[in-house]
């Protein structure tokens, strides 16, 4: 046990961590109804991208991390992602009065 | 086992916990105040996880941008269109949440499996540990210079994108006196598309 425990901080902890906080998001997103919450859990799936990214960065690739720099690249990417959502959610409720995911079926066929 | 790595160890175990448990409340909490708040935890907690990882940059780059910036923007959203509003009902919502929560099993099942039974090749090299902010500095400005400066575009263009998208149209005069209107505080009186649809 104390073996075990002693070489937890190590890369199989940091992909399961993050493979947790991805399944998390994952599950957010199908079954959020309000829309800012599904916002919030598609941040909550990059972060766990990120925490992979770095995770690797750190032990695989120690000497030219370039995984930190598409952490980088990642985190601008939400950034970006984050504002024209909002945005886009910003006008879709000014024009139905609602931020319910299951009423936002303008384009179902 | 020293107390270097005991402290590693418990350092990772709080952060892993509150990194999961914060994401599960940030899923799973009726008040979409709380989920916010939880959030920026979650986004210290991952940051705390970088710093462990020898990551100084990313890690303040992360509370500077998520904690700083995205979530103070959700929370900003979230005084928006914050409308108390009893959801309609829809048929089989249980069985739904459970055949995802099935179907995000089976994938954690998956991704799992791989870390374990993958041969990483470790150890790697050395990490450079605190050279790390100038390495990346020389990534940016050599090798990743063409996404570095795609980055900045692409910024751009969503800053230009979430104006149009988020302006609101105002008036241009005063109906009544015919002068100049002040832009900031009338809107125009616009009833909003697609109610009639709704309520069919």
């Amino acid at each position: 046990m104390i073996d075990l425990l002693s070489t937890i901080p190590s890369l199989q902890a940091y992909l399961l961590v993050a493979a947790m906080l991805f399944c998390i998001g994952v599950w957010g997103l199908i079954n959020s109804r309000n829309a800012v919450r599904v916002l919030m859990s598609i941040e909550l799936m990059l972060n766990g991208v990120n925490i992979n990214l770095m995770a690797f960065s750190s032990y695989i690739d120690g000497d030219l991390i370039r995984g930190q720099v598409f952490a980088v690249f990642v985190i601008t990417v939400a950034a970006a992602e984050a504002a024209v959502g909002l945005a886009i959610l910003l006008s879709l409720y000014r024009n139905r009065v609602t931020v319910d995911m299951e009423q936002f079926n303008l384009l179902r066929w | 086992m020293t107390i270097a790595t005991s402290t590693e160890l418990i350092c990772f175990l709080v952060l892993s916990v509150v990194v999961v448990a914060g994401a599960l409340g940030v899923v799973l909490l009726s008040n979409i105040v709380y989920s916010a708040f939880l959030l920026g935890g979650v986004f210290m907690a991952v940051a705390g996880l970088y710093l462990l990882l020898n990551a100084s940059f990313v890690a303040a780059a992360q509370v500077m941008i998520y904690v700083g910036a995205i979530n103070v923007l959700i929370l900003f959203a979230i005084m928006l269109v914050n409308k108390r509003e009893d959801l309609k009902a829809i048929a089989n919502l249980t069985t739904r949440r459970i055949v995802s929560g099935g179907v995000c099993l089976g994938l954690l099942a998956l991704l799992v499996r791989v870390v374990v039974t993958t041969p990483w090749s470790l150890p790697g090299p050395a990490a450079v540990g605190e050279e790390a902010t100038a390495r990346i500095g020389e990534h940016l400005f050599t090798d990743y210079l063409l996404p570095f400066e795609l980055a900045s575009v692409l910024l751009l263009m969503a800053m230009i994108g979430a104006i149009v998208l988020a302006r609101r149209d105002v008036l241009a005069a005063d109906v009544v006196t015919g002068e100049a209107a002040d832009q900031g505080l009338i809107e125009k009186a616009r009833t909003p598309l697609l109610l009639e649809r709704r309520s069919s």
